[in-house]
């Protein structure tokens, strides 16, 4: 009835009475394709918002198993789950939460290798990684695919959120950090610390931005950065370009191939002299 | 459960909250669609309102009907804010109302 079933109507219904997203914009969320880097910090509320939201199909990449300290603040997961792989539990919370959800588990360990056969699938890419070789890693292969790669980072107590589109005249994230500087140069991810509510915010913000996208509403956080500090209770926003000599965006790009970096936890900003805080990512 | 003094609570909730405005839909009208609602409660009778308002073609023409005096305030209020014409809010029998509208 309707093109919905009649759960659906109940489960929906408050999407579907939005002027913006009506029964046409809920029935592109049931159509939609989205993959997540991690199942962590930011990973959990952003699936466990889409999964609500009636996004059909969410991937998840995850190799790791729970420990008890990511309970803090990774919601997908709970006590009983410790020593579980990560992606089983996460497939376990969202189709609890709604089974109208197709979980595509990815439990690999994302490489040059692996990386665009896995992200070709997707409408838009959600990265919620933990490292910067990944990081690095998913910024080059949505380029190159021409995804939408909807970012977030957090560290302490500040975040990050944006989106990188390139096809689509937006910057990439190489177009704010070209390169990553060398290991040891960063501190551990372990000794930062991080507010367990932290990615409960910004992957929040993370969820929005991939319903606008799908929904084609709104306007996106492309070119824009938004920066969150929970002590000050305060939201910045930078403005972005994408840069013409951007070693894999721009005109004449050098990278043209992924990379593998060695892991390494943290860099601090090299292209962005205005910002003096170090970014660290803990998922 | 708490409950408010009386004298906290404004007149308008110890009346009754529903008040559909009655419109009466010109008799020339004719319904591309009918959709029986009753057993149906807010907001749901709006939402598969606008579900199938959304099948049909602008300028076509609904008719909706709910079993209770909430759907018949409401329903045409949410209808009009999405842009679409109210032709008719009318009483049909003891609890029935017949709602007509314009897709927008």
């Amino acid at each position: 009835m309707l093109g919905f079933t009649n759960e659906q109507i109940y489960r929906y219904s408050r999407h579907i009475i939005l002027p913006d997203v009506g029964g046409a914009g809920q029935k592109k969320l049931l159509k939609a394709k989205v993959l997540l880097i991690g199942a962590g910090g930011l990973g959990s509320p952003t699936a466990m918002y889409l999964a609500a939201a009636g996004v059909g199909t969410l991937g998840i990449v995850e190799f790791d198993t729970v420990d008890l300290s990511n309970l803090q603040r990774q919601l997908l997961h709970r006590t009983q789950d410790v020593g579980r792989p990560k992606i089983d539990s996460a497939q376990d919370t969202i189709n609890a939460l709604n089974p109208d959800v197709r979980v595509v588990k990815h439990k690999v360990v994302l490489d040059s290798t692996n990386v665009m056969d896995i992200i070709k699938d997707y409408d838009i890419i959600v990265n919620g990684t933990d490292n910067f070789p990944t990081r690095y890693l998913v910024n080059d292969a949505c380029v190159f695919a021409g995804k939408p790669l909807v970012d977030g980072s957090i560290f302490m107590f500040e975040g990050q959120a944006t989106v990188y589109d390139a096809a689509h005249d937006g910057p990439c994230y190489r177009c704010l950090f070209p390169t990553p500087p060398p290991p040891g140069e960063v501190p551990s991810c372990q000794e930062a610390g991080v507010l367990g509510v932290l990615p409960g915010i910004i992957g929040s913000i993370q969820a929005i931005e991939v319903i606008k996208l799908i929904l084609g509403k709104g306007d996106s956080l492309k070119g824009r950065l938004l920066l969150f500090d929970a002590m000050a209770m305060e939201f910045r926003e930078m403005k972005i370009e994408k840069d013409p000599h951007c070693p894999v965006c721009g005109e004449h790009p050098t990278i043209t191939e992924l990379i593998d970096y060695e892991q390494f936890c943290g860099v601090p900003f090299p292209a962005a002299p205005e910002l003096l805080e170090p970014e660290l990512v803990l998922v | 459960m708490y409950h408010f003094p009386c004298y906290l609570i404004p007149d308008t909730y110890k009346m009754n909250r529903w008040n559909p405005t009655i419109i009466n839909a010109p008799s020339d009208i004719s319904a591309d669609e009918t959709f029986d609602l009753k057993g149906e409660i807010c907001p749901y009778t709006f939402v598969k309102s606008k579900l199938m308002l959304e099948m049909m073609e602008s300028g076509q023409i609904l008719q909706v009907i709910v079993d209770n005096d909430e759907s018949a305030t409401n329903v045409p209020k949410s209808l009009t804010n999405e842009g679409n014409t109210v032709l008719g809010t009318e009483k049909i029998n003891e609890t029935d109302w017949m709602i007509t509208v314009r897709k927008k």
